[in-house]
């Protein structure tokens, strides 16, 4: 069955970050500072784009993605902002009170993609156990995905009720225990973080899934997922990915209007030309159902970045292919994905 | 002849240090006056008292920045507190993971230091490093690290390593883990980084780390923990102690008790500065003053919180008893695993005889034993008397500064600020404008060096 051509209007639209690490300071390129970051996020949000993406793993150079983002998020106020964290080495609980801090400090502009660590080099920097098998690393991350969701549900949205005459700061019946035992680690909550502003911060995951753990990386993103990148050099290539995690979604018994996929392009701008070309790409692949949106990979995000938000953003908005402004204020609100509800509340709801 | 002054005579001035604590997740902090920052009554009040929303925490960083104070402090609590078996409700609980707080405070401030209280026990070297780096680049040299360790299984169970460490692995953990990351921390001073080869009991890492040597060079290290074991590791490593001692006579024993380790290894005094958590309390009188403090500790110790009190020394369940009515006839119970998360009461017989006393003198009943003998406020009175005391503490070497702990979120530091700062000002012993940058600057203290780490202490 094929998968009904997409329709989003605006086209969900967010940009990596990557490339040479931003040094802030001419004078002084040992030091690393936020102001290049800075400079290329307030670019993006004046573009409207929707989130940019920030990756990161134990080697790359630089301040940690999640720190990077969060030194941008106050002084930003519409953009999406969304730190790739290794769930390899890490601890999970960790890795979801911070994700849940970024969505608190950004009112709700965080997101998250998980990202696996598989270099023996890596490994040792930690020297707490061997650089995993792709396929082990790759089920551990859905477990962190797991886990991390049910943390963020752990506080139900009013739990906290300042009950003067009960004395009673919080309903602690509306708070629950994550209790989480899977394959590689056990968690048992509840968080100590509020449920944060968007209630689960959307998760974002690469599930290209070339490798040979390709299957398992699908159907993490299947699972766990609220936007899916798939890289891809033409759109027959992005629409069978997008038609088969949409399929997997449905298996698992989600509703797949739930899962973004979108295409991850890398793109290189040198003129306005390029720029012009790249909205004519962007506007073919989506009539042709290629994907759900974009998540555009420049080669020199300085470079790059100027042209896509003069040159490109602005052609795709007169094709009424991309907003003008920000309608909303968090993320899910962007990409028009709503504001789960919260598993245990419902559970509890049931029960009654 | 005259004599140069001593330079611990009482009547030589010393400069202050001061640091403002986010109020609590305990009873420190009084709650009731304020709406729900989440959930039903939020939206109405959309920042008034709130203990997770970022604008207080931007509110009490600005205020504290506009005080000159040196950092901005935050705690940490990584398992939810429970009492008999269910998870604690009477206090504000709720609060967002350090370090991405801080570096986010880093864009709204210029000048405050940023300290995030984390774990020894449950992280890993290079990972820390890294986020402690990333933080102290990011805000241009003023990040802190408060270096806790943790005793209980109880909070073992929301991490992968899980249990817990006995008092002496915990701080030779730690001890290791401050060398790991200071050896990671120094090794990229030249042009490119050196791979770092740390082998040791606790940690066996390899490689190169990924940012150069921080502005600070170092984060300044903080450490909270009193045990022998506590001391030391402060004395060999670290560069300001936070401290619960905050009366006159013990504050002297106990800074003395530390600056007088600091020379075994290698260190001078002013190495170290020791700053007591304290909490404030001001009035237009004196008498004013001693009013309002008593009315917040009737805040602060509600009749379920003083049963609760009650129930962690005891050990056992109380409900049964009226706060309002006399002290339980029981005798407590020394093994109880009532409170999970809380630092367990070493002799409850002791403080059960200690209260029955005081009840009986001044016919206090159950709460009002509570409110007698836990809700002290350390500094009471008007502005000129609270500064007065400080400078005293100070130059009487019972401190060499204060972590102040305001009892409201987010504008509890505001009075002080306004009408304290401006006469220990006056009195010559606070700063007047920001002379340095980084953290180490205002704190005054030596550039970060490393330390030799020696192994395993025996
Ligand atoms: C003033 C003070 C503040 C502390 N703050 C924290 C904290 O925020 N988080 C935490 O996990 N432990 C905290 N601790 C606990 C210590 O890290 C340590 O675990 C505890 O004091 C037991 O160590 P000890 O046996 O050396 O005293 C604090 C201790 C003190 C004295």
């Amino acid at each position: 069955m094929a998968s009904p051509t997409p329709q989003r209007r605006p086209i969900p639209l967010a940009i990596a970050l990557d490339g040479p690490p931003v040094t802030g300071r001419p004078a002084a390129p040992e030091r690393f500072d936020a102001s290049g970051h800075l400079r290329l996020v307030r670019l993006a949000e004046r573009g409207t784009l929707d989130f940019v993406t920030l990756g990161d793993a134990f080697g790359r150079p630089g301040p940690d993605a999640l720190a990077v983002l969060s030194r941008v998020a106050p002084a930003t106020a519409r953009i999406g902002l969304v730190p790739t964290v290794t769930t390899t080495h890490t601890e999970p609980f960790h890795v979801a009170t911070s994700i849940a801090t970024l969505d608190w400090v950004s009112g709700g502009r965080a997101g998250w993609q998980p990202e696996v660590s598989l270099s023996a080099a890596e490994a040792a920097l930690f020297g707490r156990r061997p650089a995993p098998a792709p396929d082990a690393a790759w089920r551990e991350a859905g477990e962190v995905a797991e886990v991390a969701a049910r943390l963020w549900d752990s506080w139900e949205d009013d739990a906290e009720i300042r009950d003067r005459a009960g004395g009673r700061f919080i309903d602690r019946d509306k708070l629950h225990y994550a209790d989480y035992a899977g394959e590689f680690f056990s968690v048992r909550g509840p968080s100590i973080v509020p449920r944060p502003p968007q209630g689960r911060p959307p998760v974002v995951i690469d599930a290209t899934g070339s490798g040979p753990e390709g299957a398992t990386v699908r159907q993490v993103a299947a699972a766990h997922a609220d936007v899916a990148l798939v890289r891809a050099q033409d759109p027959g290539t992005a629409s069978a990915a997008r038609d088969d995690l949409r399929s997997r979604a449905r298996a698992l018994g989600r509703d797949p209007d739930r899962l973004l996929v979108l295409a991850s392009v890398e793109i290189e701008l040198y003129a306005s030309g390029d720029a012009v070309a790249l909205a004519e790409l962007i506007g073919d692949w989506y009539a042709d159902g290629a994907a759900d949106g974009f998540h555009l990979r420049p080669a020199e995000p300085a470079r790059d970045l100027g042209l896509l938000v003069d040159g490109t953003v602005p052609v795709l908005q007169h094709r009424c292919l991309l907003r003008r402004f920000y309608p909303g204020a968090t993320l899910r609100e962007h990409l028009g994905l709503p504001r789960p509800a919260n598993r245990y509340a419902r559970a509890r709801e049931v029960s009654r | 002849m005259t004599a140069a002054p001593h330079p611990s005579d009482p009547s030589t001035p010393r400069q202050i240090h001061l640091a403002a604590h986010f109020p609590g997740v305990n009873n420190t902090t009084v709650w009731d006056d304020a709406p729900p920052a989440t959930g039903r009554g939020a939206a109405r009040h959309p920042s008034l008292g709130s203990q997770i929303r970022f604008d207080s925490f931007v509110h009490l960083a600005r205020t504290a920045e506009r005080g000159l104070f040196d950092f901005f402090f935050l705690a940490e609590g990584l398992r939810l507190r429970e009492h008999k078996g269910r998870i604690h409700d009477l206090d504000v609980v709720g609060r967002p993971e350090s370090l991405t707080v801080l570096t986010a405070l880093a864009a709204v401030t210029d000048r405050l230091g940023l300290a995030a209280t984390v774990n020894a026990t449950f992280n890993e070297p290079y990972e820390l490093a890294r986020r402690l780096s990333s933080l102290d680049h990011l805000s241009d040299g003023r990040a802190a690290w408060n270096v806790v360790t943790t005793s209980d299984a109880f909070t073992g169970e929301n991490f992968r390593r899980g249990g817990y460490l006995d008092r002496a692995d915990r701080y030779a953990r730690a001890a290791e883990f401050v060398a790991a990351a200071r050896e990671l921390w120094d090794s990229w001073s030249g042009p490119a980084p050196e791979p770092v080869r740390h082998r040791g009991a606790h940690f066996d890492l390899t490689g190169p780390f990924t940012l150069p040597r921080s502005p600070q060079g170092h984060p300044v290290i903080i450490q909270a923990g009193d045990s022998p074991e506590g001391r030391d590791f402060a004395a060999a490593t670290a560069d300001v102690i936070f401290t619960r001692h905050s009366g006159l006579a013990a504050g002297q024993a106990f800074y003395a008790d530390v600056k007088g380790r600091l020379a075994a290894h290698g260190r001078r005094p002013d190495d170290l500065k020791i700053m007591p958590g304290v909490t404030f309390v001001l009035g237009d009188t004196a008498a004013e003053a001693q009013e309002h403090a008593a009315e917040i500790r009737r805040r602060q110790i509600s009749p379920q919180n003083a049963l609760l009190a009650a129930e962690q020394i005891w050990g056992a369940d109380l409900s049964g008893y009226d706060p309002d009515g006399p002290l339980p006839d029981i005798d407590p119970d020394p093994h109880s695993e009532l409170a999970q998360g809380r630092v367990k009461i070493a002799d409850p017989a002791a403080v059960v005889a200690k209260w029955r006393a005081l009840s009986q003198a001044k016919g206090l009943s159950l709460r009002e034993t509570v409110i007698e003998t836990t809700g002290r406020q350390s500094f009471v009175g008007t502005p000129q008397a609270v500064a007065a005391e400080m400078d005293e503490f100070v130059r009487a070497r019972a401190a060499d500064g204060f972590i102040l702990v305001p009892h409201l979120t987010p504008n509890g530091l505001d009075p002080f600020v306004d009408r304290v700062v401006p006469l220990l000002q006056e009195r010559g012993v606070f700063r007047t404008e920001y002379t340095g940058s980084t953290l180490r600057s205002h704190l005054g203290l030596p550039e970060a060096v490393t330390p030799v780490w020696q192994g395993e202490a025996s």
